[in-house]
């Protein structure tokens, strides 16, 4: 199956972010259908569905709805996270624009299941747009009796405010949103206790990335087989990809969960100009980068884990052989330097050093024992720090050096190198099969 | 300019957004809004801020501090931020933030003399698969290069408004950070202005030109047809339980409709929203 698209299918449609347009097209069928279920049982479907977040880590969507305690006295809260910062992830802002509604159903029928009655979309300050359309779409819902007191005669209320956050990539972790939300700086709290229990004010709260839940209402209207016919066993369903970079034609491309890069390339018509492919992030600049040894990876969650990165949020950033690794490497570490946000020691301290170290080599400076610095600083920082930013800030320069060593060696001169990668690859036996660029296999993007 | 009754009213309305004894997350908000009036946090913003909430200056300062799009300085008439991250980088952002840094003779986070421009390289804005991009007071312009970015600073700097590639139409940085917290943009432009483009749709173009769907090679699963826009929430119409979801029950639950379902070539579609 080639493109599938579901989350997407409406966008097309005239004047997509209206309500008329959104109930024209299924819009609200699934809010009237869960209405009409118990929650336990809309957190049984959702479990059934095998749905897992789109936000990064994959965690599995029922289950985290079924943490949540019942009965406990407490007011419960969904927080919708729509921070969207991770380099080369641009599918959740179109989302809230081409169809705000279809956030705002999943959001009614997830706040039901979990029992909250009130909810928050945490949308990245930057996103002004996506902030218009949604609040419009959140006037027009109240207004239908979407949201609101009794919705469509349920008895069920929820009240939902979009706010606006003032520009932090580490806010899109969720602890550090929450403190955000409270009104303070975004910095990621220590867990356990988590968010399940002790979320926004204390309470339990459920956090969700913006796809996970625009993709509820379809479950419900739909059924699990439907849901279950797409994907792979352990990660069914379809998925926005985001293709961007050196790819003919960049954009959102909606598949079954497990495509492969070979197929989306396909899709997007190759690698522009028909270069080769040097090296992409399978989900973002927080995960290791892949080859063109990987176009075969399937790209799940696991998939991706066996090929030695992570899906993270299906972020593809194509890169071909006139890349220089050593730039963008260092580009994408003062990006963590930038975001972090200084709470612990090796993410703070680590991540500055390691940009002047990187900068150094670039201008030529390097000295020879740079690399295994990088290496030994990456290793101290991993696994070591508060949150998950200070482990993705290691990614590239680890991936990067392990599959393009040369290019970090003071002896190369930096820049472009084809078949200079290949033979560093082999040289240093690097793991994982080796360096890529210039193998047989390279995808030269015909199409 | 100093902050009003009207600011405070302002605020007062967002404080009524957030749960009672939850005024704090009004904080993030509420800057925005003094930002609104100042073109900065200045000291008055944050004195304002903490006697609307009843905290200390250090505690709004210690936010206020933590976040990029707060400005301790006034910005100018136009924030004009550049994407330099990966996608962009790839796609020539360096170079469009170089030339726009060289002509204006400003650095990052600066403001040109006559107050116009204030310049700044930006990390990754979520719009990748337009790279390069560059916003002004956040309205995207997509896919520039440096004459082109060069022509739009231009047309700013001689009081024009060009307009965007996606977002509403220009609107001042004042503006723009009164809806940051939390106002409906009054223009009815300024929602309907272009959403997504041809990059977002790439996808879904394709799919509807090649007439792939969802369902397609999927034994028994229910087509994505609009449904009865009126069914009743009953119990009998909706799945009883994942369990029982089986094809034939889903199918109960997504009855054939004579309705073309959306992507068909029946329904009008265009390549902007
Ligand atoms: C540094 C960092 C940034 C993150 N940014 C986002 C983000 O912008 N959007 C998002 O949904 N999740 C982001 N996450 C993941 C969230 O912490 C969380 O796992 C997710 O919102 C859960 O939603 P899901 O289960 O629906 O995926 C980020 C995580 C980290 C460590
Ligand atoms: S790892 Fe980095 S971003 Fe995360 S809490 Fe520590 S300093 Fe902050
Ligand atoms: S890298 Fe520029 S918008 Fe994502």
């Amino acid at each position: 199956m080639p493109v599938t698209p579901v989350l997407t299918r409406r966008w097309t449609a005239p004047e997509s972010w209206t309500l008329a347009t959104y109930e024209r097209l299924d819009g609200y069928q699934g809010l009237r259908r869960a209405l009409a279920q118990s929650p336990d049982d809309l957190i049984k479907l959702v479990k059934d569905s095998g749905l897992r977040g789109r936000g990064g880590a994959g965690f599995p969507t029922g289950m985290k709805w079924g943490f949540i305690p019942q009965g406990d006295g407490k007011p419960h809260y969904l927080v919708i996270n729509a921070d969207e910062g991770e380099p080369g992830t641009c599918k959740d802002a179109p989302l809230m624009k081409a169809d705000p509604h279809s956030l705002i159903e999943g959001i009614v029928i997830a706040a039901y299941a979990v029992r909250a009655n009130r909810a928050f979309i945490y949308l990245r300050g930057e996103l002004i747009h996506a902030g218009r359309r949604l609040r419009a779409a959140v006037a027009e819902a109240y207004r239908a009796g979407y949201l609101g007191r009794d919705i469509l005669g349920s008895g069920f209320d929820l009240d939902l405010v979009v706010h606006s956050g003032a520009g932090a990539y580490i806010c899109g972790e969720e602890t550090a949103l929450l403190d955000s939300l409270e009104g303070r700086r975004g910095q990621p709290r220590l867990r356990p206790p988590f968010p399940a229990t002790h979320g926004l004010y204390a309470s339990p709260t459920v956090v969700n990335n913006v796809e996970t839940i625009a993709t509820v209402p379809f479950i419900v209207n739909y059924g699990v087989d439907w849901f279950r016919s797409m994907g792979r066993e352990r990660a069914p369903g379809p998925k926005i990809y985001s293709l961007s970079g050196h790819v003919t034609h960049p954009g959102q491309y909606e598949a079954p969960m497990g495509t492969t890069l070979r197929e989306l390339l396909d899709m997007a018509g190759g690698v522009l100009g028909g270069r080769k492919l040097k090296a992409w992030t399978p989900g973002g600049s927080s995960t290791p980068l892949l080859t063109a040894d990987h176009l075969d990876v399937p790209l799940d969650f696991e998939g991706v884990q066996e090929a030695g990165s992570l899906l993270g949020t299906a972020a593809l950033m194509i890169m071909d052989d006139s890349v220089d690794m050593l730039k963008i490497v260092r580009r994408l570490t003062q990006f963590y330097a930038h975001e972090s946000c200084g709470k612990c020691t090796p993410c703070r301290e680590g991540t500055t050093w390691m940009v002047q170290i990187l900068s150094r080599m670039e201008r030529g400076q390097g000295d020879p024992d740079d690399v295994d610095t990088l290496v030994d600083a990456c290793d101290n920082i991993f696994g070591r720090a508060f949150c998950a930013l200070a482990d993705g800030a290691t990614s590239p320069i680890v991936s990067g050096i392990k599959f393009f060593r040369n290019e970090f060696l003071p002896i190369t001169p930096v820049g472009p190198s084809g078949s200079t990668t290949s033979v560093a690859g082999s040289a240093n036996g690097a793991a994982a099969g080796g360096a890529a660029a210039g193998t047989p296999g390279a995808y030269a993007g015909a199409h | 300019m100093p902050l009003t009754e009207q600011t405070r009213a302002a605020a007062r309305e967002i404080i009524a957004r957030y749960p009672e004894g939850r005024s704090r997350s009004a904080l993030l908000p509420m800057l925005h809004l003094v930002q609104s009036e100042q073109g900065a946090v200045t000291a008055e913003g944050v004195e304002f801020c903490a006697e609307e909430l009843g905290i200390t200056h250090a505690e709004v300062s210690a936010v206020a501090t933590f976040y990029t799009m707060y400005k301790r300085r006034p910005v100018g008439d136009w924030l004009v931020s550049v994407c330099t991250n990966l996608s962009c980088l790839l796609r020539g952002g360096e170079e469009v933030y170089e030339r726009l840094s060289k002509n204006l003779g400003v650095g990052h986070d600066q403001t040109t003399e006559d107050g116009t421009i204030t310049l700044e390289h930006a990390e990754c804005l979520a719009a990748c698969d337009y790279a390069p991009v560059m916003t002004v007071n956040y309205e995207f312009y997509d896919q520039v290069n440096p004459d082109s970015a060069e022509e739009i600073v231009e047309a700013l700097r001689r009081g024009e408004r060009p307009a965007p590639t996606r977002g509403g139409p220009l609107c001042t940085f004042g503006e723009s950070s009164f809806q940051l917290a939390g106002f409906e943009d009054p223009r009815p432009e300024g929602v309907a202005g272009q959403g997504v483009g041809t990059p977002s749709l790439a996808g879904v173009l394709l799919a509807e030109a090649a007439g792939w769907k969802a369902e397609d090679g999927v034994a028994g699963a229910p087509p994505l047809t609009p449904l009865p826009s009126n069914a009743p929430p009953s119990a009998a119409s909706a799945p009883a339980a994942p369990a029982s979801s089986s094809p034939a029950s889903s199918s109960a639950a997504a009855p054939a409709s004579p309705a073309p379902a959306p992507g068909t070539p029946g329904v009008p579609q265009t390549k902007v929203n």
